[in-house]
């Protein structure tokens, strides 16, 4: 085969066949291209603010090693003033994540981004070692997905940032809607479409910077369109020192067999990626109002904060994390919470229907504005059960096949107010747990659920890692 | 636990096969799973008797899928990388 030049600059020979449409072009070509997209994803969502602090969830894998880089990079040449920092979470899984930390110090170094590191050990009193000793290797993943989602949180609000971006690719979104379709979750597979993942409350800007609390953390991902092919050639070409080695813990086999398939699909249809996204977000203008947090929707969407659950997937670095663990013992406590918090709601929810517009209008980021005058102590909310995975839900987002009219349950909460008179944002009954403060669903987390579990056996076993 | 090196670069020095034929990538990773490899896992480098989907391969600093994949005919001196982008990130 004679070497072909590049499409693009037509003078040196051609490095790549890029995925997405199949252009040939050199490396330098490349990198360029690479980078004008992400910013372009960046500035089309509006992820970012001029001056803004963020902080860049750094494993020291490929993917948030390219996330720094690029973010550095960009920073710098288009002026957009942002505070960079670095933020890892320390796993405590000796062999794996020291290794990767030690990558994430030499980033910091290298980049000029100061580094904060959060541990297992010190936040929860348990480092995944310890975890995985005392319940094994299976479902362990549950621990650290649960764990990990509120370390992020904890650690931005130790540094006063109220915005983490994570590196989930491609690749990672459209395995997340595939597994999402497979399991019939359309909640989760339209919230799995967001770039922006959650956003801040209101109460938190009016704050302001500096006195962010570990429940209002924006989390988005700016290589969501960014093919995982690619961001591996970046980091080839560009030479970044990154730390690559699977977690020594055994990945979730569901999440596996998705990535396999994804990949097997990619290598005969490299379009398959970019285009199960663009389905999955089609498919989310199906989900009526699941939550306001809308691709591209940005910070003034008032009605973002309802989809905040502890236990959204694939939001930590290690990729085959995640709460769902099917058939684990977990899956097992998560159906029992779910019961018994269903008991506690009877009685304040009804069945109603409400006529909503035809779809294409709610699609707009800003269409579906909130109520703010509606009454305060009357909300309507998608089912927050939908968010947990219980079967009986689905018989909500069964009803879409009229065109003009669905099925929602109404919840009236009669003991929340809302405090200092603010507008009343839509969401699902999200509370914060009583023991530790942040936000869940259940009177107690998901993370305070599982570390009682351990805590109780504790003493019996003793701790020998 | 077994670590295995990624990416993996080799350089080639040899051009023919054992059955004195031309040897081609494919011919290269099928050797590398026999004779090199040490990690039990061959399965996340080689599935089915081809690389696995998720395992780039550079040939000379080029995408593998420009040079014609497992079909790419070896010269002596060319350097060929293997990278899987199958770890987390
Ligand atoms: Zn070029
Ligand atoms: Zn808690």
């Amino acid at each position: 085969m004679p070497p072909r030049s590049c499409e693009v600059c037509n003078t040196a020979r051609a490095q790549i066949l890029r995925p997405k449409n199949h252009a040939r072009i050199c490396a330098p070509c490349f990198i360029s291209i690479f980078e004008s997209e992400i910013a372009s994803t960046i500035t089309s969502a509006q992820l970012f603010h001029p001056g803004e602090r963020i902080a860049i969830g750094a494993s020291g894998g490929k993917d948030s090693t390219v996330l720094a880089s690029v973010l550095k990079t960009l920073n710098d040449r288009l002026h957009w003033n942002l505070d960079l920092v670095l933020l890892s979470v320390d796993e405590g899984i000796t062999g794996y994540r020291d290794h990767s930390l030690e990558a994430v110090k030499r980033h910091s170094a290298q980049y000029g981004l100061p580094l904060k590191i959060v541990s297992y050990a010190d936040l929860y009193g348990w480092s995944m070692d310890q975890v995985v000793a005392q319940i094994g290797k299976k479902g362990n993943c549950t621990y650290c997905g649960v764990f990990r989602r509120q370390a992020l949180d904890r650690g931005a609000a130790m540094l006063g940032v109220g915005h983490v971006v994570t590196g989930h690719n491609a690749d990672d979104a459209s395995e997340t809607i595939l597994m999402n379709l497979l399991r019939g979750d359309l909640p989760r597979l339209s919230r799995s479409t967001n770039i922006v993942t959650s956003t801040p409350s209101q109460a938190k800007r009016k704050g302001g910077e500096g006195q962010v609390t570990f429940t209002d953390v924006k989390r988005s991902k700016p290589l969501m369109y960014a093919y995982e092919k690619e961001i591996v050639m970046y980091a080839h070409y560009k030479k970044l020192d990154y730390f690559s080695t699977e977690c020594i813990y055994s990945p979730e086999a569901f999440r596996g067999s998705a990535r396999t398939l994804i990949k097997n699909l990619e290598r005969i249809r490299p379009e398959s990626i970019l285009d199960i996204i663009q389905s999955g977000i089609d498919m989310a203008k199906l989900v009526p109002d699941a939550e306001g947090n809308r691709k591209g929707a940005g910070d003034d969407q008032a009605s973002t904060r309802a989809p905040r659950p502890e236990d959204e997937p694939n939001e930590g670095g290690c990729g085959s994390s995640n709460s769902q663990s099917a058939g684990s013992e977990m899956a097992e406590m998560e159906a029992k919470l779910t019961q018994d918090s269903r008991a506690e709601e009877t009685g304040t929810e009804t069945e109603i229907t409400l006529p909503i517009k035809p779809t294409p209008h709610t699609l707009q980021p800003h269409a579906h504005q909130p109520t703010p005058s509606g009454p305060p102590n009357a909300v309507l909310t998608l089912d927050p059960k939908a968010q947990n995975h219980d079967r009986h839900t689905h018989t909500h987002t069964h009803t879409h096949t009229h065109p003009t009219t669905t099925t929602l349950p109404l919840r009236t909460i009669q003991t929340q107010t809302n405090p200092a008179n603010k507008p009343a944002p839509p969401k699902q009954r999200l509370g914060h747990c009583t023991r530790c403060g942040y936000l869940s669903s259940q009177s107690i987390c998901k993370a305070c659920m599982l570390l009682e579990g351990l805590n109780k056996a504790r003493p019996r076993t003793g701790i020998e890692v | 636990m077994e670590k295995t090196a990624n990416p993996i670069t080799l350089q080639v020095e040899f051009t023919t096969d054992t059955k004195g034929q031309p040897s081609n990538v494919a011919f290269l990773t099928t050797w590398l799973c026999d004779h090199l490899m040490k990690d039990p896992r061959k399965e996340m480098f080689v599935l089915e008797g081809s690389v696995r989907p998720g395992v780039l391969v550079l040939i000379n600093d080029a995408d593998w899928e420009l040079e014609g994949e497992e079909k790419y005919e070896l010269q002596s001196g060319d350097e060929i990388v293997f990278v899987s982008t199958l770890h987390g990130g």
